[in-house]
């Protein structure tokens, strides 16, 4: 955290650097009061493909400064909902705001990590070339990457452990490493807020730790990171809050209350495999056993 | 010239002496052909990677009606005496070609995004429907009272003949308006083809920016449409991009490849269509491009066909000469220290003098270890014996008998110690924690910090895995 904040620092727009404070007065309900601003808004929010809806009415507000889960079975719309909140697709009814504005006019503010298999990765470029266009809204039209940028984007792949394959063909990294040249490309947008859809997804231990140190500096900077996360099992670990989401809003709140057995029930139905699988198995047996003991005794 | 065959290379360094350079036909011609070249070279590069490749083709094709529309356009107002800019001005032409281009790939995205049909199964159906039309209007202008002289089929297949100083300079300003864009549009485009969702979520208006790539292909397929038609066009968009990838994995480095070798396409065709009459210029040009296509497909470095197939073919002979001398090791590992089976650990070490011992293990031994053919544990076998590193002992039955020499001791002994230690690793690797790993190292100690490598050593011991027979040097990693 000493030198890593340094470059975010002098580059970013003083307008930027506190949005909570900027936002506070806007977005604060009652003057009097500092309440803070939710890095997150959402309010009544629909989406659809084609005529089929896949979020029903969500209504979440999430506070900053948090590592927040999404969780839901596959097609809950957890990505869905990440797009939406981006302007990355179109929302159907409702609102999201992002530090108390919406989307389009906090744009500085948001760094995006889309999943891996987004892009072909046969592409001819390389690692530190893909950081670089995090660095490309910043820079606006007609100005190409300088050196500031490629110093930047140099210590942003040092942040995630890659330094080493800068100039390394995009094509000859492995998934783990391609994953956190996307992590890299999303820090070097100096952003508030983080939106990684499934991080986590197919890659080795040294990445997934990588991306766990990496979300820990990212709270300790009092960014907030949203991530589309599908391992129920690493939820308590890496999280703070959890959302869970089945097309419609099921909880959202701190891991400890939240992440609850029942609350995973509601979300996952039938579909949480390995639970309804053990119990229906236990059952099973049980009848089984049942079954033969009365067998069993009707034979003697 | 009718004395010497068109396949000596006299026959066509005579052509080019006797050429005449001062002819302006042939200077416009060459010069329209190399424009076209690159232009189209440098468009097709970004709808080349950003996988639309076939647009360009449904473009072109598209391109054709609205040529004849065009054309009619200005027949009908010299015909009514409301205009007259010549049924067979240039620009009006080209205008009604983007006009009708820009309107198919209106359609083709409209039919993509708006029905189950995949933009490819779109392309086909708008490149057809829009040629066919087009073909219609064409027989119709042929057949109707100004239609002969039209020379409107020259849209077709290209005639670069035709071209005058006016259109190449009309071809030249487009050219370079089109480079410019790219230059300037350059990070943007480049965004585009990689990861559009990202560039969206930058704040980039992504879709603006691929309705002007768009524009742009379209501008680049006008080009070319006199000299090499709206049938073969593509090939230029698509051919030279594909060639210029083989040689480079940078886009800065192939955008410029792919222009040179769009433009060398080009003027190598014109100027062969001019040394051979009766030789159409579009379909040289496309052939020229498709030669250095070849010629990229085959030699080039890294990711061309030769280089790639020497790799294949170098790596597994490495692995096969790896795993003989491992059997080999193991073999004599087993002879000289019996006790190997015994996994406490407690199995003597071999000296390397000792290695005189063993009389050396039959053929038949090595490939029982592993169900590998004679020819190919031979050709390794042999491999291992020019570097020195095993030895052919004579037995007493006369068959030929394989013995490790002291050097390839020490090389069998890093070898199987490296591959002990790899399984060791993969064994274990979730107890010793995440390391940062870079698997293309070839050799576990490259990346394995000094503490978890001597745990994995510990590990290989109580595995009874140590490698028992010792070189003089004992490599210390």
């Amino acid at each position: 955290m000493q030198t890593q904040t340094a470059p975010t620092l002098d580059r970013q727009p003083s307008a930027n650097t506190h949005p909570q404070a900027q936002n506070g007065q806007v977005g604060a309900q009652s003057p009097g009061q500092s309440a803070p601003v939710p890095a997150l808004e959402v309010h009544d929010l629909t989406v659809a493909y084609h005529r089929k809806p896949v979020l029903w009415d969500i209504d979440l507000s999430l506070p900053a400064g948090n590592l927040i889960a999404i969780i839901g079975p596959n097609g809950a719309g957890k990505s869905t909902l990440l797009k939406a909140v981006m302007g990355l697709l179109p929302i159907a009814s409702g609102w999201a705001r992002i530090h108390g504005k919406p989307w389009h006019e906090q744009r500085q503010l948001i760094g995006y990590v889309p999943q891996r298999e987004s892009v072909d990765w046969d592409f001819p470029t390389d690692a530190l070339d893909v950081v670089m266009m995090g660095a490309y809204g910043r820079l606006g039209w007609m100005r190409r990457p300088g050196k500031a940028e490629r110093k930047a984007a140099l210590h942003c792949l040092e942040q995630v452990g890659m330094a080493s394959f800068a100039d390394r063909q995009i094509s000859q990294l492995s998934g783990g490493q391609q994953q956190r040249v996307f992590l890299a490309r999303a820090l070097a947008q100096q952003a508030q807020i983080y939106f990684m859809d499934e991080p986590f997804a197919g890659v080795d231990a040294a990445t997934e730790s990588a991306i766990v140190t990496l979300l820990q500096e990212l709270k300790a900077q009092g960014k907030t990171v949203i991530v589309v996360h599908h391992d129920l099992e690493t939820v308590r670990e890496y999280f703070d809050w959890v959302v869970l989401l089945n097309m419609r809003l099921l909880a959202a709140g701190p891991v400890e209350t939240t992440f609850t057995r029942e609350n995973l029930q509601k979300t996952y139905g039938g579909k949480l495999t390995v639970l309804s699988a053990v119990a229906d198995a236990v059952a099973l047996v049980a009848a089984r056993q049942a079954q033969f003991a009365r067998e069993g005794k009707g034979a003697k | 010239m009718e004395s010497t065959p068109f396949w000596s290379i006299e026959f066509w360094l005579q052509g080019i002496r006797e050429l005449d350079w001062t002819d302006p036909t042939l200077r416009w011609v060459l010069m329209g052909s190399v424009l076209l070249g690159v232009a189209a070279a440098v468009l097709g590069c970004f709808a080349f990677l950003r996988g639309r490749s076939l647009m360009g083709d449904a473009l072109a094709h598209a391109a054709l009606p609205g040529v004849c529309v065009a054309f009619g356009f200005a027949e009908w107002g010299r015909g009514l005496g409301l205009f007259d800019v010549g049924s067979k001005n240039l620009w009006l032409l080209l205008i009604g070609a983007s006009l009708s281009g820009m309107l198919a790939a209106w359609c083709i995205s409209v039919i993509a995004r708006h029905s189950r049909i995949k933009e490819d199964a779109a392309q086909a159906i708008v490149l057809s429907v829009f040629f066919g039309t087009g073909i219609l209007l064409l027989t119709r202008i042929q057949h109707g009272s100004s239609g002969s002289q039209s020379g409107l089929d020259k849209f077709l297949f290209g005639q670069a003949a035709s071209l005058v100083g006016s259109d190449v300079q009309t071809m030249a300003g487009m050219a370079v308006v089109l480079c410019i864009l790219t230059f300037v549009l350059y990070k943007e485009l480049k965004l585009l083809c990689f990861d559009q969702a990202f560039g969206r979520g930058l704040g980039l208006p992504m879709a603006f920016l691929d309705g002007v790539l768009l524009v742009m292909i379209v501008g680049a397929v006008v080009i070319g449409l006199q000299a090499v038609g709206v049938v073969l066009i593509s090939a230029m968009l698509i051919i030279p991009p594909a060639a210029a990838r083989f040689w480079t994995e940078k886009l800065h480095r192939m955008i410029p490849l792919a222009a040179l070798l769009g433009g060398f396409s080009g003027g190598l065709g014109a100027l062969l269509s001019a040394l051979a009459p009766r030789m159409p210029t579009g379909p040289l040009i496309v052939l020229a491009a498709t030669t250095m296509f070849t010629i990229s497909l085959l030699f080039a470095p890294q990711r061309g066909a030769l280089a790639r197939g020497w790799r294949l073919l170098a790596t597994r002979r490495l692995v096969r000469r790896e795993n003989a001398l491992r059997d080999l090791f193991g073999i004599t590992e087993a002879y000289l220290s019996p006790e190997a089976s015994a996994s406490d650990g407690s199995a003597q070490d071999v000296p390397v003098e000792q290695l005189a011992r063993f009389e050396g293990a039959t053929e038949d031994e090595l490939r029982a270890k592993r169900g590998v053919s004679q020819a190919v544990l031979r050709g390794a076998l042999q491999e291992l014996k020019r570097a020195g590193w095993i030895e052919t002992v004579r037995s007493a039955e006369g068959s030929g008998r394989w013995r490790l020499t002291p050097s390839g001791l020490q090389k069998a002994y890093d070898v199987v110690r490296r591959h002990r230690l790899w399984e060791m690793f993969l064994m274990y690797e979730t107890s010793l924690g995440p390391q940062s790993v870079d698997r293309d190292a070839d050799a576990v100690e490259h990346f394995l910090p000094p503490d978890a490598l001597a745990q994995l050593e510990d590990r290989m011991r109580q595995n009874g895995l140590e490698p028992r027979l010792k070189p003089a040097t004992v490599g210390n990693f």
